[in-house]
């Protein structure tokens, strides 16, 4: 007979309260940083030149910026789960290990509104 | 905080090359998120302006930088094969042990195979923008 109540069954929660949404979301981003970053190095490497003016109007075309914000959003977010794994398996003590993921959480949120922030700018004319 | 009981864990056991791969795949991970400061770093100086990309690019083109972005690329191009592997095993294939030594050589010839690729291409990118 097993203990768990058929709330926690459905819910799929387990001892983390978070069921599987970690390992799904780490899948999730890695099935979707495949093409991104294919496509990354490839735009990138077959760029003419790495001056301002091919950088910004490259960045300023519509699909560049919308590959660049989904690139940035989601290895950000790919970046962040990692990391948080590695801190729960290698940061002793639930204090320093409750500071550290704080402050890969700010870290991650920070590159990702300054990724998605600088994209937006050049793509929609702020660059000068 | 009470001793708890510890389960098996890295120095344990002996080092074997399927081990390897999967260590390998996690420092290759961190590497990458450092990168990703990095390309923040380079998208803010690009919608800087002009001025403000020039003062950044003299850092990211110190020849240092050469060694760093080799880095990067010896690290995406592992972390993007042994994914690949770690995303088919999340289906249930490929876990016996055979099978996940052959992957695990797989891995390796893939992942330096697309390295040379990769590498030749930013060769080829660099000749052209120096």
């Amino acid at each position: 007979m097993s203990l768990r109540t058929p709330m926690r069954r459905v819910l799929g929660a387990g001892s983390a309260k978070q069921g599987v949404h970690h390992w799904w979301v780490q899948r999730l981003t890695a099935v979707a940083l495949v093409p991104l970053s294919v496509w990354f190095a490839v735009s990138l490497l077959t760029l003419p030149s790495f001056d301002h003016a091919t950088v910004a109007a490259w960045m300023g075309q519509s699909w560049t910026a919308l590959l660049l914000i989904l690139l940035v959003l989601v290895a950000t977010w790919h970046s962040r789960l990692g990391l948080q794994v590695v801190v729960e398996d290698y940061v002793p003590g639930p204090g320093a290990r409750t500071v550290t993921l704080v402050a890969v959480n700010f870290a991650h949120a920070l590159l990702a509104a300054a990724g998605v922030f600088a994209v937006l700018k050049v793509a929609l004319g702020g660059a000068p | 905080m009470r001793t708890r009981p510890l389960s098996p864990h890295l120095s344990v056991y002996k080092l074997k090359y399927t081990m390897l791969t999967s260590g390998l795949n996690r420092i290759t991970g961190m590497g990458l998120s450092v990168g990703l400061v990095l390309l923040v770093y380079w998208l803010m100086a690009v919608a800087g302006g002009a001025r403000a990309q020039a003062r950044a690019d003299r850092l990211l083109s110190l020849p240092v930088m050469k060694l760093v972005y080799a880095g990067f690329i010896v690290a995406a191009c592992y972390h993007l094969v042994a994914g690949i592997r770690h995303l088919v095993w999340d289906t249930g294939y490929g876990l016996e042990r055979a099978q996940s030594q052959r992957s695990a050589w797989l891995v390796a010839v893939a992942s330096a195979l697309l390295m040379l690729l990769v590498g030749y291409g930013a060769w080829l990118s660099m000749a052209r923008t120096p």
